[in-house]
């Protein structure tokens, strides 16, 4: 219908449509393509002068592609801006007809060069060129000269170019799409795989769509790898799809979440924290984006963090511990401790310091006063420490007062510069120490000290006196000597004095008992037995008196022999006869041979039995007097001298061995003796290694057993 | 005071003290001995020289020369030397008992000693046959 108004043009034959359709249909390019289609379409028709014109999206120009029969220049700067809309070109391509350019729009035409100028000052025709499809808004125009009205073969080549550049130009359009799809894609794969964090897209089921290079190494795999990095991927997919699960169903949250999964190639666990974000696509459908951040490392830091934080935590508690501690230790010093800083100012001190040289809140001047002073003596004590000077140590003494009671402290001061390794000034350290005490110790010492003294010059004189003491009591010693010695002489010499004149009275009286001086009257006889009896008795005494006093003077030493004892025991019942035969006693002797001989004093022995026996026959009237000996453990010998006398009370058996005792003088008297011989018996046996012992029982008689060594060592 | 030349033997009693010298005198005699006396030592050695008794009884503690010295004497002498000689002594001690037979004396006798006690030890002396060497011991009295 549109090429009903060009029927009377001339009408191309159909082998030349052909030729050209055919010609066309192996043409790729555009540019050719247009070039056949105008150059048929000026051989052909009636059309003088084509220039084909072309949208460029790119560019929003409306640009000449190619033209016949028209410069290349002039084509080449055709251009119009698609948007302005007044330009006849531009509204010959909203036109759903061809258009006569030149004619109706004469002013326009003069206006716009390019569009009045294009072929100099003849109209033209622009066909619009659906290149963009049917029903398409045009994609560029062709504009031909005609020698006439259109004509239908004008229409059609307008209508093949239309075809012929839809089918090019789509074709080209795709092609360069893919291209630009595939360098996006590219792109986007080089961006996405430089991210160490994998991401990945997802479908709703969990399906992987795109993931990075570090997504696939974890969730996806290839046909070759080890069971175990299979297992590995299979179990991150689970993880991964019940994350994802979690976001798709609480879509729209953004909120991240951990993902645990295996590093499949060393199967290290990895801590993932996954953004999962739901995307919908009209075409695509709806999808999930995940980004997974490793927080594995940041985990590990966290935990290291806090652990270093508790650590410090705890160091800082030990530190304020070790500092309270040290600051509790400072303060239980009981001697003040100053630490001051290299001006002189007191940094640190403790509480005993603190009594002397700080007030109280509400220290009146008094105190202020004292504590200034104190001050002052202090900082006078160190003061050397604080110059340059090399002194390192100062001890002396600082007078302080007492800030409560003024009174006066003797310190002694010990202060110390403390350095640091590189000998940079730290601190001056001074220990005050009271010195009260220690004074009030030297003074007590002193006084102790001369208490000491005193006593000791008492010792002394004491001891002095001891000592004049001891050579009195020496002297008094050698004098009790000398006494003891010339009491022996005395005794000796008063033994000889009684003997001499009891010699004559005992002679007198034998010779006028003996009848010489003529007849005796039984009254003179009687006196004279008298005399006679009395002076032997006397004679006894005399001899007892000196046997002790020589033992007591230790002049009867040891004649130590050997000799059998059954001799000894006959010697005295021999010495002894006329008396036991007056006696009218039976006694017996009882040595058992299995005696051996002895070794002791016989001359002592033998005075002893004849002691014991003689008492036995004084004190026994009747009955018998025995006399047994007899050996124990082989080293001792006892002699037994029993009789059945009159024998001795209890209560007298101590008393019978001391001197001068019988038991009753009155009693005793009848049976004569001096009353030493158990005296002088006892002191021998003693001598001899043994003793005296006695049993007696009053009416019953008595026994006296003498004990001595068999074997006395001399 | 009779001589050695009679039949009985002679006793010279030496003592300074009278009472037992007289004593002893009389006690012999009575005995049946001859009796001479003598009170010191100096005249105990006369006696001795110039009557040869048969015995003689020596008192030892005597003032001037004393018994011990008379006997060393008397035993020191040929002429005298032979005639026993007892001592008498109140003194008990075993001292005086040595020295006397240091001095020379043939029996030690203590006193008191009865008089038929001493004449009986003069007896036993005069009886031994060598009369120089009798008994050391005398009888003593206890």
């Amino acid at each position: 219908m549109r090429a009903a108004p060009f029927q009377a043009a001339r009408l191309a034959d159909a082998p030349a449509k052909l030729e050209l359709l055919e010609r066309l249909l192996g043409v790729r390019d555009v540019g050719d393509c247009i070039d056949h289609a105008l150059a048929w379409l000026v051989a052909r028709t009636h059309a003088t002068q084509a220039i084909c014109v072309l949208a460029d999206a790119d560019t929003n120009q409306l640009r000449g592609v190619a033209g016949h029969r028209v410069p290349a220049a002039q084509v080449e700067a055709l251009s119009v801006g698609l948007d302005d809309t007044t330009h006849p070109l531009i509204r010959a391509m909203e036109a759903a007809d061809p258009t006569l350019v030149g004619s109706a729009f004469g002013e326009h035409a003069e206006d716009s060069e390019t569009g009045a100028a294009l072929f100099g000052p003849s109209p033209y025709w622009a066909f619009p060129l659906s290149t963009l499809g049917a029903g398409e808004p045009a994609g560029g125009l062709l504009l031909v000269v005609l020698s006439g009205p259109p004509t239908a073969d004008v229409t059609w080549i307008a209508d093949v170019l239309s075809q012929k550049l839809h089918i090019l130009l789509t074709r080209d359009a795709l092609a360069d799409g893919q291209n630009k799809f595939r360098r996006e894609r590219s792109l986007l794969d080089a961006i996405i795989n430089a991210v160490a964090d994998p991401i990945l897209l997802t479908d709703t089921e969990g399906r992987l769509l795109i993931a990075n290079s570090r997504a696939e190494a974890l969730f996806s795999t290839t046909a070759g790898v080890s069971e175990g990095r299979h297992r590995a991927v299979e179990l991150n997919n689970m993880f991964l799809s019940a994350a994802l699960w979690r976001i798709a169903v609480g879509a729209g949250q953004v909120k991240p979440q951990e993902l645990l999964v295996v590093d499949p190639v060393d199967g290290s666990d990895l801590l993932f924290e996954l953004l999962g974000t739901v995307v919908h696509d009209q075409r695509e459908g709806t999808g999930i984006v995940s980004v997974l951040r490793n927080v594995t490392d940041l985990r590990r830091a966290t935990e290291e963090l806090s652990e270093n934080y508790r650590r410090m935590r705890l160091a800082e508690a030990e530190a304020r511990t070790e500092r309270d501690r040290l600051d509790v230790i400072i303060d239980s010093v009981a001697d003040p401790i100053i630490v001051s800083d290299d001006a002189g100012k007191v940094t640190l001190m403790n509480a005993p310091a603190e009594r002397l040289f700080t007030a109280a809140p509400n220290g009146d001047e008094v105190a202020l006063r004292r504590i200034q002073a104190n001050d002052a003596h202090f900082s006078s004590f160190i003061a050397g420490l604080l110059s340059e000077g090399t002194e390192i140590r100062r001890r002396g003494e600082v007078s302080l007062t007492d800030v409560v009671t003024g009174v006066s402290l003797p310190f002694e001061a010990v202060a110390g510069k403390v350095l640091s390794e590189v000998g940079e000034f730290v601190a001056v350290v001074t220990i005050l120490h009271d010195r009260s005490e220690a004074l009030e110790r030297a003074r007590l010492y002193e006084q102790v000290k001369h208490a000491s003294d005193e006593l000791e010059a008492r010792v002394v004189a004491a001891t002095a006196e001891l000592a004049r003491q001891n050579r009195l009591l020496r002297h008094q010693a050698v004098e009790l000597e000398q006494a003891s010695a010339l009491k022996s002489q005395f005794l000796a010499n008063m033994s000889h004095e009684f003997r001499t004149p009891l010699n004559a009275i005992l002679g007198y009286a034998s010779i006028l008992l003996q009848g010489i001086s003529g007849d005796l009257t039984p009254a003179q006889r009687k006196a004279l037995d008298r005399i006679s009896s009395n002076g032997r008795h006397l004679v006894g005494i005399i001899s007892e008196i000196l046997d002790l006093s020589r033992i007591e003077a230790g002049r009867m030493p040891l004649q130590v022999s050997t000799f059998a004892l059954k001799q000894l025991v006959e010697e005295v019942l021999a010495e002894m006869e006329p008396i036991i035969a007056r006696s009218k006693l039976a006694v017996s002797s009882h040595i058992p041979p299995d005696i051996g001989p002895i070794v002791s004093d016989r001359q002592k022995i033998k005075q002893i039995v004849l002691n014991l026996l003689s008492n036995a026959l004084k004190f026994t009237r009747q009955g018998s007097i025995t006399i047994r000996a007899a050996a124990i453990n082989g080293d001792r010998l006892t002699i037994a001298i029993a009789d059945t006398g009159i024998g001795i009370d209890p209560s007298d058996h101590a008393k019978i061995f001391e001197d001068f005792q019988q038991v009753d003088s009155s009693v005793a008297r009848p049976y004569g003796g001096t009353g030493l011989g158990l005296s002088i018996c006892r002191r021998l046996a003693t001598m001899l290694g043994g003793r005296l012992d006695m049993e007696s029982e009053v009416g019953r008689g008595s026994t006296f057993t003498l004990v001595v060594a068999s074997r006395l060592e001399k | 005071m009779m001589t050695g030349t009679g039949g009985n033997p002679l006793v010279l009693v030496v003592d300074d003290f009278l009472d037992a010298r007289e004593m002893y005198a009389q006690y012999f005699e009575f005995s049946g001995f001859r009796v001479a006396e003598a009170s010191n030592g100096v005249e105990a050695v006369e006696k001795a020289i110039e009557l040869s008794p048969n015995i003689i009884l020596m008192d030892l503690s005597m003032p001037g020369m004393d018994g011990w010295e008379a006997t060393r004497r008397l035993k020191a002498d040929p002429r005298t030397q032979s005639i026993p000689i007892i001592a008498l002594s109140g003194h008990a001690l075993t001292g005086f008992q040595q020295s006397a037979q240091q001095a020379g004396c043939d029996a030690f006798v203590t006193k008191p000693c009865l008089p038929d006690a001493l004449v009986a030890e003069v007896e036993r002396l005069l009886a031994s046959p060598n009369a120089r060497r009798s008994r050391r011991k005398g009888a003593s009295h206890a």
